[in-house]
């Protein structure tokens, strides 16, 4: 366990290779970063710049092959598969670019689910009160397949935040909705965010979503090429 | 040609990326349970009919009351058949000053054809085979012979003429049980002797017998000429008493409908597999059609694919069968007394046939989808060929099926209820699965998040959840219902058997010793018996008809027609009788019969019909008042046909009865025999015994065969698991992104297999109840007790098969890393 400090997330020197039939494959290249308590993020760069890999290995979703990060005072990489499913259950937050909704789970229920899954007792009403909050009041007993895009983000929205993240990991949320509606979700996103004062990181193409963020990262060929504030 | 190469490096190239395998599988498991199941079953019909031939000690036994011509014995010889010649007759046997009547089987080398003797060295010494017949000069007399003569082996005893040296002790003649014998002691010597003893002279009272046996074709062919001889009595395994004969048919039924249920199981793994394999390559079909290849090209494409796939899994499936079946064998040797025979070749050539059939009849209305992919799909992958009709998928399945029951005369019913049997089953199974989906969606908000993930996953593939509750539930009904009928049919059987069952059969009883033997078996019994009159007759017309044994195409009837048999009288109908048609005869003076259903079916007889019998030179005509079931698993006496008394009255006749006699009072038989020589004492109790122990050797074997089915269903619901496979990974990672542990995706796993499991088996006691009910009313004719223990056992055992085997199919999926959840997106 880290030292109590500042920063929610510190990663060193974080390496990722892969090996294939062609030979060794570089996706990140010792990169290290610190990401203050409630900041927002944005991670961008041209496809295949390793943003994804960023975020999941940052999140504890996946684990880097050199390197190390601390997540809320707590190593990532020290820990065991349960273990990070567990730290990812209590501080961390999601939503996905495809909304990752469970199909055979309402929209109450999805919301529940790590709620549930962390043994708050609470879980419906605490779930009914993020739906309402996300504008879903009527919508609760609904499928993923009976909602609209936006509704369905706005479900993984409450979803995210249901079980109070410390910090929340957005993967290009927009890229499936249209102009007015991405619109609509990053207004929602960043308005429970700042209400909350969760840290968000978050990978997007979007200028226009970057610009929300107090501070851009630039990645190109698994490298940092520029980490900065967006705004003065 | 560029179409089949085309195909090819698909089919390859499908097959490295494992694309192919779980199609290829299902084949090749398909197969393989259909092939052992093939193999097997060959091997045991042969090895049950073998055992059946035991009581004859041969296939086929011709019985004369003259020498057979040696012509008639090359005859048979030429047609390929092993022969040996027994002659039996009755004669005094003398040591020191005692006498004794005994009955003397003179037999030729060879014998027996089928089965073995059984000897020992001295009195009451072990038993051991005995592997020829008395050297000449020898006689092998029986355990009673020795008692009551009080001699020794070594001893030398007459016999007519000849003075014959005892050098073993008979124990045991595998024809015994079969035919109808003398309670007097036994002698078996060498046919060599038999004219030593100068017993045998025209005019003698013997019976001839020529032994057959050889290959079923030899056989049937030996039979037909034989039946053109009226003064020879023909016996086969099939013509044994009726109660053998049912056991052997109900064998074969069994054994047909297990595999016919294989298949359908299998089947539906295949369509399943088939069903993924199609919309994974929407995407390629698209691409080609994109490119220019039209329907037909499509379809060439990939039913080339499938056929190439089908020939190649069904040969692997066939050698796995035939491997898999050594191993059942090698189980089957602790259930039976002999070596079992070879399997023949024939279940390669069903096999592939079946492999090639079940994959066009289970997988090709899936694949068919592919053609109708519309190249804009390129462009909009959400556009999805329309589902195929379910009337095509299903026509295809039937037809596949009908094409592949174990179709055999005298099995068609059965198939038919098979068919109705599936059908009903799904039908239910299909209704309780829609309540069940319904109600547990009920549940959901009652219980945890592990159970509510297993009931959703549950009513959210309502399909596939269906699929897989219908086959764990058929392979679970088929499993428990033959645990059933094994156990309560066959315990209800042997205990409807009460200790004072008949076991022994009193024959040749003429009309003025009727009263005075009814009065010796009351003396000795406390119980005097019924006896009833038996009237050889012939049957010359039905309708003013002639009846020709040419005219019927069944064996069976063809020699009904053709010889004479036993009429009987009654006056009221017997206990173990019911009527199933018509009336019971009334006061009136009409000249009336009833039949025996089956019998009646057989002759093509029906109500009303009017009948003329010859009896000795009389003729005597009647109507067929009425048609009975008789239950012959009683052992009592009781006949095919049965007249009023005023039909038969004045006619000769002779009387039979049954009684039961405890084994230690055995001595008064002797006595009988002595006081009336002319009647002849049948022991049935061997009979009863044989009977029972070849039902439970079938028994067990078609329980063991019944294992396939439920490995099939188990398939099934592995094939379900798999067209999941990707959707679960994808979950697996999703609720591991969200913090779940594997412990909890496990749980909610285990919970929806749990449930799974126990719909399926409640289903499957349910229909396996109703299903026992319909055969022990309709097939076993017998009152049965539902068994209360099927109700917990089979939901219990078939959520652990469930959960095992669900568990297992998806542990790749547990272990699946989060970041494809990341991935996905």
């Amino acid at each position: 366990m880290e030292q109590s400090s500042n920063f929610i997330i510190r990663a060193q020197n974080l390496c990722k290779r892969v090996t294939g039939p062609a030979g060794t494959l570089t996706i990140l290249d010792n990169i290290s970063l610190d990401i203050k308590y409630g900041e927002t993020v944005a991670i961008t760069g041209v496809s295949g710049s390793g943003k994804s890999t960023l975020i999941g290995i940052l999140a504890g979703l996946d684990l880097p092959t050199g390197g190390r990060v601390v997540l809320d005072n707590t190593e990532l990489t020290a820990l065991d598969e349960a273990g990070r499913a567990r730290l990812r259950n209590r501080r961390v937050g999601f939503v996905f670019q495809s909304f990752q909704l469970l199909p055979g789970l309402t929209a109450l229920e999805n919301v529940m689910l790590p709620l549930e899954l962390g043994g708050n007792g609470a879980a419906r009403d605490l779930a009914q009160a993020h739906l309402n909050e996300v504008g879903l009041t009527s919508r609760m007993a609904h499928y993923p397949n009976q909602m609209s895009g936006g509704e369905q983000q706005r479900v993984a929205i409450a979803r995210a935040f249901a079980a109070s993240p410390r910090v929340l990991f957005a993967d290009e949320l927009t890229g499936n909705l249209d102009r007015e509606t991405a619109a609509q979700v990053v207004e929602l996103l960043f308005r429970l965010n700042s209400e909350r004062g969760t840290t968000l990181v978050l990978v997007t193409h979007d200028e226009s979503v970057a610009v929300h963020c107090s501070r851009k990262l630039t990645l190109d060929g698994g490298r940092i090429i520029q980490f900065r504030e967006t705004r003065g | 040609m560029y179409l089949f190469r085309l195909s090819l490096t698909q089919l390859l190239r499908d097959w490295r990326a494992g694309e192919l395998r779980l199609i290829g599988l299902a084949v090749i498991i398909a197969v393989t349970a259909m092939t052992t199941v093939d193999f097997f079953t060959d091997r045991v019909n042969r090895v049950t009919e073998i055992q059946a031939t035991e009581l004859l000690a041969a296939d086929l036994v011709v019985s004369s009351a003259e020498p057979f011509g040696e012509e008639f014995i090359e005859r048979a010889r030429d047609m390929g058949l092993e022969t040996a010649l027994t002659v039996s007759f009755r004669s005094v046997v003398v040591f020191d000053d005692r006498l004794e009547l005994a009955e003397v089987k003179a037999v030729q080398s060879g014998y027996p054809l089928r089965g073995r003797l059984l000897v020992s060295e001295r009195l009451f010494s072990e038993e051991i085979a005995g592997l020829t017949i008395p050297e000449p000069g020898a006689v092998w007399p029986d355990t009673r012979l020795f008692q009551l003569l009080d001699f020794d082996v070594g001893d030398r005893i007459s016999l007519g003429a000849a003075a014959l040296h005892a050098a073993k002790v008979l124990t045991y003649e595998p024809d015994r049980g079969g035919d109808l014998f003398n309670i007097a002691p036994r002698l078996l010597m060498n046919l060599a002797d038999l004219d030593d003893t100068a017993l045998i002279r025209p005019g003698s009272r013997a019976t001839y017998r020529l032994l057959v046996a050889g290959p079923g074709e030899a056989v049937t062919g030996f039979r037909n000429l034989v039946e053109n001889h009226e003064e020879y009595d023909i016996r086969g395994i099939r013509d044994a008493r009726p109660e053998l004969r049912t056991a052997l048919d109900r064998a074969d039924q069994f054994l047909g409908l297990a595999v016919l249920v294989s298949i359908a199981l299998a089947g539906l793994a295949i369509a399943l597999s088939a069903q993924r394999y199609a919309t994974r390559h929407f995407d390629n079909c698209a691409i080609m059609r994109c490119f220019g290849a039209d329907q037909e090209t499509i379809v060439k494409i990939y039913f080339i694919q499938l056929l190439v796939l089908a020939v190649i899994c069904s040969a692997v499936g066939c050698a796995l069968g035939y491997l898999g079946q050594s191993g059942l064998a090698g189980l089957m040797r602790g259930l039976v007394s002999r070596p079992i025979p070879e399997p023949t070749p024939a279940p390669v050539l069903t096999g592939m046939a079946a492999g090639v059939l079940t994959v066009l009849g289970f997988a090709m209305p899936q694949i068919l989808r592919l053609k109708n992919v519309t190249p804009l799909r390129v462009l909009r992958r959400d556009l999805v060929p329309l589902p195929l009709g379910n009337l095509g998928i299903y026509a295809a399945a039937v037809a596949c099926l009908v094409l592949l029951a174990p179709w055999k005369s005298g099995n068609e019913a059965l198939i038919l209820y098979g068919f109705a049997g599936l059908a009903i089953t799904g039908a239910a199974s299909l209704l309780a699965t829609r309540l069940a989906i319904h109600w547990l969606n009920a549940l959901r908000s009652g219980v945890g998040v592990a159970a509510r993930f297993g009931l959703a996953n549950i009513v959210r593939r309502a399909g596939l959840s269906t699929a897989q509750i219908l086959a764990i539930s058929i392979g679970f009904m088929v499993l428990t219902l033959l645990a059933v009928v094994r156990t309560d049919l066959l315990a209800n059987w042997h205990s409807r058997l009460p200790p004072d069952t008949p076991n022994y059969f009193l024959i040749n009883i003429q009309p003025g010793e009727v009263d005075a033997v009814r009065k010796f078996i009351d003396d000795r019994t406390g119980m005097a018996p019924r006896t009833y009159p038996m009237i050889r007759a012939r049957l010359i017309t039905i309708n003013g008809e002639a009846v020709d044994p040419d005219d019927y195409a069944d064996e069976r009837a063809k020699r009904f027609a053709r010889r004479t048999f036993n009429l009987s009288v009654a006056e009221s109908l017997q206990e173990d009788n019911r009527l199933t048609a018509g009336r019971w005869w009334g006061d009136g003076a009409e000249q009336l019969f009833s039949f025996e259903e089956e019998f009646a079916h057989t002759l093509g007889i029906s109500l009303g019909d009017r009948l003329e019998f010859k009896i000795a030179d009389k003729w005597v005509s009647g109507t067929v008042a009425s048609t009975r079931w008789v239950d012959w698993d009683t052992f009592n006496v009781n006949f095919f046909v049965i007249a009023n008394p005023e039909t038969l009255d004045g006619y000769p006749a002779t009387y039979i009865t049954s009684f039961h006699l405890a084994p230690e009072d055995r001595g008064a038989l002797i006595e009988l025999v002595k006081t009336w020589p002319s009647i002849t004492v049948f022991d049935v109790a061997s009979i009863l015994k044989q009977v029972r122990a070849i039902m439970e050797q079938v028994a067990k074997a078609v329980e063991f065969v019944s294992g396939f089915t439920l490995l099939a269903g188990v398939i099934v619901l592995l094939a379900a698991l798999q067209t999941t496979h990707d959707e679960r990974r994808y979950e697996a990672a999703l609720l591991n992104a969200l913090g779940a542990e594997r412990g909890h995706v496990r749980a909610g796993l285990l919970a929806e297999f749990a449930i799974l499991g126990l719909v399926a088996g409640i289903i499957a006691a349910l229909t396996a109840t109703v299903a026992e009910l319909l055969l022990a009313e309709y097939v076993f004719h017998m009152d049965v007790l539902v068994n209360p223990w099927v109700w917990l056992i089979t939901p219990l055992l078939s959520v652990v098969v469930v959960v095992i085997s669900g568990l297992a199919g998806t542990r790749k999926a547990l272990s699946t890393p989060p970041m494809l959840a990341l991935r996905q997106s």
